[in-house]
């Protein structure tokens, strides 16, 4: 004997109720839970640049960033302005503070720039906005700058806070869903604060970047003019990833930095 | 036991040992291989098991009498997806940090077998109480193994638990290393995650010979 709900007719009603129902339900906590997520994101990225620029409560050999209830105060503190490089191809063809980006872009602030968005617009053609913070810490002045590239799994993104010489000063590194033990630690401590102190710039001037090497000679990274940092042993494409974000990124960046020294 | 009935103990104990999803089942082995590089990851996605398992067995036993046998795959699939996508809504919105470290997990836990598994095999079957239980009892099951085999592939490929360097400094060649240690890079690959569990699999099955199958 068939049961009444194996009939055509029921299980069509059951799976509207049931997709009514859920999608409702997905969709209202989606909505009211949108503000929440979206300032937890917005803290996110001001921790993430506070944290390039050594403004971090680092321990041990833990990475840790400065607690969400000062970071915005903090961001204050230490972020003296943020600019804004209009990029034509390889060209900067304006160059925009905090008060003039915000005043033409319904008062959004720079650090807030989708960098992904922006990749996006340079291969279509289309101007880029580059951010650049400027941030001042024990008298010395940082220049932080987003980075955004491609790993094993998906996104791989950071910060890399420069000097006037485009030396590195520190660097901070997320991933989406890079493999836990292997790719995923571009975000431990030992990994990140490889980059200190490594140039960017050759002798000759041009841009050279940092690369992620496997077997280097150098595995205390005590050469810091070697444009080598040692690698993640088992993690090949997403060190691959990290060198060609610094690389294809901060190289746009080199116009500002020459004009900085003139 | 006072609270629990002798069969409502054993939907908690058994799935433990000689009913365990992975070693006797051989259920959940994807996510296994996958994120048991490191502890505190094994530590994360079995806590998150716990849940969408616990739950989903009593939402999909609630509404045993009502699905219909030709969708309830996909209704079941509808069940865990959605419970995963509250998970992670409310991870995002009240703790980011913890949404963050599971990242990937979150959305491994729809593929893991263990979950659909239940709900099919028992969770159709049972009331909720009951239900609740077994996936309670699957559920720890699934995390002991995967936590075991997090704890020596991390200890042995990176020579750290939870992040602490136990063993000594690798660089600065302190601790086991001043001795001539090396970590292993191999366990930190997901086939040696397959070894190690085939080596669990064979130590249970030598100290109960009951659960080896006939040929």
């Amino acid at each position: 004997m068939s049961k009444r709900t194996d009939s055509n007719g029921y299980t069509m009603i059951f799976a509207v109720i049931m997709v009514l129902v859920v999608g409702s339900l997905l969709a209202f906590l989606a909505s009211s839970l949108k503000p929440t997520i979206q300032e937890n994101e917005r803290i996110e990225k001001q921790q993430n640049i506070l944290y390039a620029m050594g403004v971090n409560e680092n321990d041990g050999s833990n990475a840790n960033f400065v607690s969400t209830k000062v970071a915005g105060a903090e961001f204050t503190k230490y972020v003296k302005e943020q600019l804004v490089l209009v990029v034509e191809g390889d060209k900067v063809v304006q160059q925009q503070n905090r008060a003039e980006y915000m005043a033409a872009n319904n008062n959004r602030e720079p650090y807030l720039i989708d960098v992904k968005k922006q990749q996006t617009n340079a291969k279509e053609g289309k101007v880029r906005k580059l951010p650049l913070f400027i941030g001042e810490k024990d008298g010395k002045m940082f220049y932080v700058a987003p980075i955004r590239g491609k790993g094993l799994w998906d996104a791989i993104w950071g910060y890399i806070s420069l000097d006037e010489n485009m030396v590195v000063q520190g660097a901070y590194f997320d991933h989406k869903g890079e493999t836990p033990g292997l790719g995923a630690n571009i975000k431990q401590r030992y990994f990140m604060d490889d980059f200190i102190g490594e140039h960017l710039i050759s002798e000759s001037g041009k841009f050279k970047g940092v690369t992620v090497a496997k077997g280097n000679n150098d595995p205390k990274n005590e050469d810091k003019t070697d444009y080598e940092v040692d690698a993640i042993a088992g993690a090949t494409i997403t060190g691959d990833g990290v060198s060609a974000m610094i690389k294809k990124d901060l190289a746009l960046y080199m116009p500002y930095f020459k004009n900085l020294k003139k | 036991m006072g609270l629990l009935s002798k069969k409502d103990s054993i939907l908690l104990t058994d799935p433990l040992a000689d009913n365990n999803p992975i070693t006797i089942q051989v259920l959940g082995i994807c996510s296994a291989l996958a994120i048991t590089a490191e502890l505190k990851a094994s530590i994360v996605m079995s806590i998150s098991v716990l849940f969408v398992l616990g739950l989903g067995n009593v939402v999909i036993s609630l509404m045993r009498n009502i699905i219909p046998s030709k969708i309830r795959i996909i209704v079941q699939l509808i069940v865990v997806a959605t419970l995963v996508i509250i998970v992670d809504l409310v991870l995002k919105a009240f703790a980011y940090e913890l949404s963050k470290t599971l990242s990937v997990f979150v959305g491994l836990i729809i593929t893991n077998c263990i979950i659909m598994g239940r709900f099919e095999a028992f969770a159709l079957a049972n009331g909720p109480w009951r239900s609740f239980l077994d996936g309670i009892g699957n559920a720890v099951g699934y995390g002991v193994i995967l936590i075991a085999v997090g704890f020596f592939r991390e200890l042995l490929g990176s020579g750290t638990l939870l992040g602490f360097k136990v063993l000594g400094d690798p660089i600065e060649k302190t601790g086991l290393y001043a001795l001539g240690y090396e970590n292993n890079g191999f366990m930190l690959l997901s086939p040696m995650a397959l070894i190690v569990v085939g080596i669990i699999i064979w130590i249970q099955r030598s100290r109960n010979t009951a659960l080896i199958e006939e040929n």
